[in-house]
């Protein structure tokens, strides 16, 4: 029953933390220059490719968010280990 | 409200089993300047400050929470499976006979968390100088406990939580200079 | 070759029981210098931005703790 994750996994989750933290940064940084039209490009574009990591990542190892952000499996695979803190 | 996402905002790695390390890192997690405190405060000071920062709170005090659960994790990984022996000669003894392995919002000397350690004055200048020093402080503790540690990888993510003091600092100074304008005149110096 | 960092010189009386610090440090990262950040700096790769916690190479602190900062006094 205990799942191990394999090697892409942590791969792939690098990958989405790498974009979703420049688009932490680009969001804080426009929330003090909201008049910033390259920055907002930016920040458009890497939420696009966000989508597709996320997409990518979910196919593989289960959804990322809940109260259906994200789409389930069946059984409900939102409760299966490992949690973030656990891998 | 809020969604959760599954997942740590930065890899965290821990290399070896270090309860006292763990016990030190509790000032980042239930300390006067720790991301509890850090989440809390910025969160709650929304409602009174002028709407043009608000999202800034926002989006920091959503930040604080992901850097909560990093804290959270290098401190699971650091205990996970160390045996009262082991938690007992690391000076956790005390924490073990409350606790056993459960993490509790408290600081590296087993205060609680108190709501006293945030401030909300109210006035947005104030409250805006107590999130930057609250900024500097805990990147100042993040030095601290970067310092105190060998374990290269532990230091790894550490560096990153003190590098996102400085970047949350900075956008408090900005907010400050938003909330200084008579208009909407030029702010690049 | 490390400007985020400043140095200062205690007073050493001779009936100090430790062993004297002669210069003691203490961090200036960016953001004391950066009143409000300009637009279209350059910028790090994503990875490489989650690695030094910052998009923006003109944020970047490093820090090394005190030993790095010690072997450094002899150069002020």
């Amino acid at each position: 029953m205990q799942k191990t994750v394999d090697e892409n996994y942590y791969k792939l989750l690098h990958e989405l933390q790498a974009v979703d933290f420049v688009l932490v940064e680009l969001n804080l940084y426009l929330d003090t220059h909201p008049g910033d039209a390259n920055a907002i490009q930016q920040y458009n574009h890497y939420s696009q490719i966000r989508h597709q990591i996320a997409h990518k990542y979910e196919s593989q190892y289960g959804p990322l968010k809940n109260f259906g952000q994200s789409y389930a499996g069946t059984p409900f695979n939102w409760i299966d280990a490992p949690w973030p803190w656990q891998v | 409200m809020w969604v959760y996402e599954k997942k740590l905002q930065y890899p965290v790695r821990v290399s070896k089993c270090d309860p006292m390390m763990a016990k030190f890192l509790l000032e980042q997690y239930g300390g006067a300047d720790g991301e509890l405190a850090a989440a809390l405060r910025y969160l709650n000071q929304r409602y009174s400050i002028p709407d043009k920062v608000i999202g800034l709170l926002t989006d920091i005090g959503t930040e604080e929470f992901a850097h909560l659960e990093m804290i959270a994790t290098m401190v699971y990984k650091l205990t996970k499976d160390a045996t009262p022996d082991q938690l007992r000669a690391a000076g956790l003894g005390d924490h073990y006979v409350a606790h056993d392995n459960a993490l509790f919002y408290q600081n590296a000397s087993g205060v609680p968390w108190t709501a006293a350690y945030i401030q909300a004055k109210g006035d947005p200048i104030a409250d805006l100088y107590e999130d930057i020093a609250a900024e500097e402080k805990a990147r100042a503790t993040y030095q601290w406990l970067i310092d105190i540690t060998d374990d290269v990888d532990l230091q790894d993510g550490l560096k990153y939580l003190r590098e996102r003091e400085i970047v949350h600092s900075l956008r408090f100074r900005e907010a400050v200079e938003i909330l200084k304008e008579k208009r909407d005149e030029k702010k690049y110096y | 070759m490390n400007d985020q960092v400043r140095y200062w010189k205690p007073y050493v009386s001779p009936l100090d029981p430790c062993p004297p610090i002669r210069v003691k440090s203490f961090s200036t990262p960016p953001q004391l210098f950066i009143p409000f950040q300009p637009p279209n700096l350059p910028q790090f790769t994503p990875f490489e931005a989650l690695k030094y916690g910052t998009l923006w190479p003109a944020l970047y602190s490093p820090y090394g703790g005190p030993k790095q900062f010690r072997q450094e006094e002899g150069e002020t």
